[in-house]
């Protein structure tokens, strides 16, 4: 029986190894000893630390590093300003039967991907797109307002693909939050604004800390939202990495960049946790 | 267990062989080099299936240096990128000449491309199309608009778009009335050249609207009306001048660039036979004329102006007088070095404000 068990348990076993070692151990040992390789001088590959060092002697690497991080804490931040109402709606107002259909159409523009949807974004906020002519129609504007390629247009397209990663977690914790817990508040003559600051938030943070991880890692970690809607400034971090493996051919700076991007944005969520009282086991169930 | 891996692995493997043992060329090519009308023709004169994956410069060197020149039968990279890339990781084999037939091919340009795409002598490249980088423009919106400085002209100031690519920095250099191609063979002054280019496109993107990335983003932003004045290719631009004939290329001033690309067989092209046959096939007068005809993209095969059509002809003496053709630069090989150099004013450009 015991013996019967275990074959099980290997056997169980054996997809999962098999997927951790080759698609995940084995690619980024194989970056990360390619990091550290440098081609001298002489063009002999030599063990160095030039590849990260790069990174800070050159400060439009590091400057862009800061930005995007800066831009993606912004990001997560609106996420969560944009989609609280939203999950709290989901859960707490509307009928249950109704709040599963809204949730499955929230789901569409992940259906559709996320090129499809950017290209919408373009064809709404274009000089001549949709959103600048009604306005122009109903006289409220002369003149289109530029909207397409700016920092405007980018927080939207990003905003967008990532809201619905912050919205599920939030309204499972949402959801296990007992009613009764806000009806007695209320009743002992909390404010609104108390209620929420001290019964639904502390509630749901584990919720909004891991809706917030996602969103961080995903929109630091983008490439195609900066690059298509980004307009001429937005040069992110991901795109400094694709131009390390593609335009110059130098994978092991790429590497070093990929693991600094790694070791960087693991450290800023982890700030975030310390701050804010989290602990990682907590927030990832 | 391991016997399990094993047996499994072995079953994948057998497969997969089992897949290849019907002819099969996996072409590694560019978007539109391969017309489903010609492949079809090719699929049924030969009985060989043709496998496409599209693909740019950059992402073609770095997919065949993952696989060290696997993955694919027939590449088509351009004739400046060859040689630097084949003489630090070999990923192509050497052009048996023998088997290309080369009666059809305008000689000029085999002898450009066997120079040009060559390490130590060995040439590893056939001609099959060029075609040049200029400038698309709205004639009505902007009339004089026709060298690369008006990419940085005030006139025009948020109606302008170019691919932040390195050929935006060749053409800016002659835009200043420099030739950047004469400096491939001093690093220092080519350096100081592209601080000035540097300087040039910094101070002139307030102007831009914005930078262009791909084919299609470059053909939607001058057609949406965003921009009047952009860098771009000849094909592109003859194909906007039909749906809108105050579009159309134009061949500036200072010089068009000038690109040609290539077949190129990777290192463990799996069927040398029908890499050759398609290279043969493509380059036929009939077949080039109606890939020039469908793209608009000049062709390697020699008779093929004989069955142009009148649009491709008229396309060709619009955009370019005997002089414009005389001016066209010709890429170079890029030497070893010059990309990182590129590559870093790139960023800086990018990330200024």
């Amino acid at each position: 029986m015991k013996k019967n068990k275990s074959s099980t348990f290997f056997l169980l076993m054996v997809p999962v190894l098999l997927w951790l070692v080759l698609l995940i151990v084995i690619p980024h040992l194989d970056m990360f000893f390619r990091s550290f390789r440098f081609e001298n001088d002489e063009g002999l590959m030599v063990f160095s630390l030039n590849n990260y060092l790069s990174f800070f002697e050159d400060k439009i690497y590091w400057l862009t590093f800061v930005k995007t991080a800066l831009y993606s804490i912004g990001v997560t931040i609106l996420a969560f300003i944009v989609t609280f109402p939203v999950a709290f709606f989901l859960t707490k107002v509307v009928a249950k039967k109704y709040s599963s259909f809204m949730v499955l159409l929230l789901l569409i523009p992940i259906w559709i991907g996320e090129l499809v949807t950017i290209y919408g974004w373009m064809i709404l906020l274009s000089d001549n797109g949709v959103i600048n002519n009604f306005l122009m129609q109903i006289g409220l504007i002369d003149s289109p307002i530029v909207m397409l390629y700016t920092n405007f247009s980018m927080t939207i397209g990003l905003l967008y693909m990532s809201m619905l990663f912050m919205i599920i977690p939030m309204m499972s914790a949402l959801e296990s939050l007992d009613d009764s817990l806000i009806e007695a508040a209320s009743d002992l003559g909390a404010s609104k604004w108390t209620i929420f600051r001290q019964i639904i938030i502390p509630y749901t943070t584990p919720g909004i800390a891991s809706g917030g991880i996602i969103v961080f890692m995903l929109v630091i970690g983008d490439y195609v939202a900066p690059n298509i809607l980004g307009g001429k400034s937005s040069l992110w971090f991901t795109e400094q990495i694709y131009n390390k493996f593609l335009a110059t051919f130098n994978w092991n700076e790429g590497a070093a960049f990929g693991f600094l991007l790694l070791l960087l944005s693991s450290g800023i969520i982890w700030l975030a946790l310390k701050l804010t009282g989290q602990k990682l086991e907590k927030v990832g169930s | 267990m391991k016997k399990m891996v094993l047996a499994g692995a072995l079953a994948l493997s057998l497969i997969s062989t089992g897949a290849m043992a019907k002819d099969t060329l996996r072409l590694l090519t560019w978007k539109g080099y391969a017309p489903t009308k010609l492949v079809k023709d090719f699929e049924a004169q030969t009985g060989i299936d043709v496998k496409i994956t599209y693909s740019n410069n950059e992402e073609m060197i770095a997919k065949l240096r993952a696989t060290r020149g696997g993955g694919f039968d027939l590449a088509q990279p351009s004739q400046d990128r060859i040689s630097f890339v084949q003489s630090k990781y070999p990923v192509y084999q050497p052009i048996d000449w023998s088997r290309v037939n080369t009666d059809q091919l305008t000689k000029s340009m085999v002898d450009a491309v066997k120079k040009n795409a060559s390490v130590d002598g060995v040439s590893y490249a056939v001609p099959h199309c060029y075609g040049t980088t200029g400038m698309i423009v709205n004639k009505k919106l902007a009339p004089n608009a026709n060298d690369w400085s008006d990419l940085w002209n005030p006139e025009y100031a948020g109606k302008i778009s170019y691919r932040l690519k390195r050929p935006i920095l060749i053409a800016t250099a002659f835009g200043l009335g420099e030739n950047p191609f004469a400096l491939y063979d001093d690093i220092d002054a080519y350096r100081k050249l592209m601080k000035r280019v540097e300087k040039t496109l910094i101070d002139g993107k307030k102007l831009v609207k914005n930078y262009w990335t791909s084919g299609d983003t470059q053909v939607a932003i001058i057609k949406s009306g965003d921009a009047n004045v952009i860098s771009g290719w000849d094909g592109k631009g003859w194909s906007l001048h039909e749906s809108n004939p105050d579009i159309d290329f134009i061949a500036p001033k200072s010089g068009a660039l000038g690109w040609i690309d290539t077949f190129a067989i990777p290192a463990k092209s799996k069927n040398l036979d029908a890499a050759y046959k398609w290279i043969n096939f493509m380059l036929e007068p009939e077949n080039a004329a109606y890939f020039t005809n469908q793209e608009g993209y000049g062709t390697a095969s020699a008779d093929a102006i004989n069955y142009f059509n009148e649009k491709t002809k008229a396309n060709f003496s619009r955009s370019f007088s005997k002089a414009d053709i005389d001016n066209i630069k010709w890429h170079p090989p890029v030497p070893n070095g010059f990309e990182t150099i590129e590559a870093k004013v790139l960023d800086r450009i990018k990330a200024a404000n």
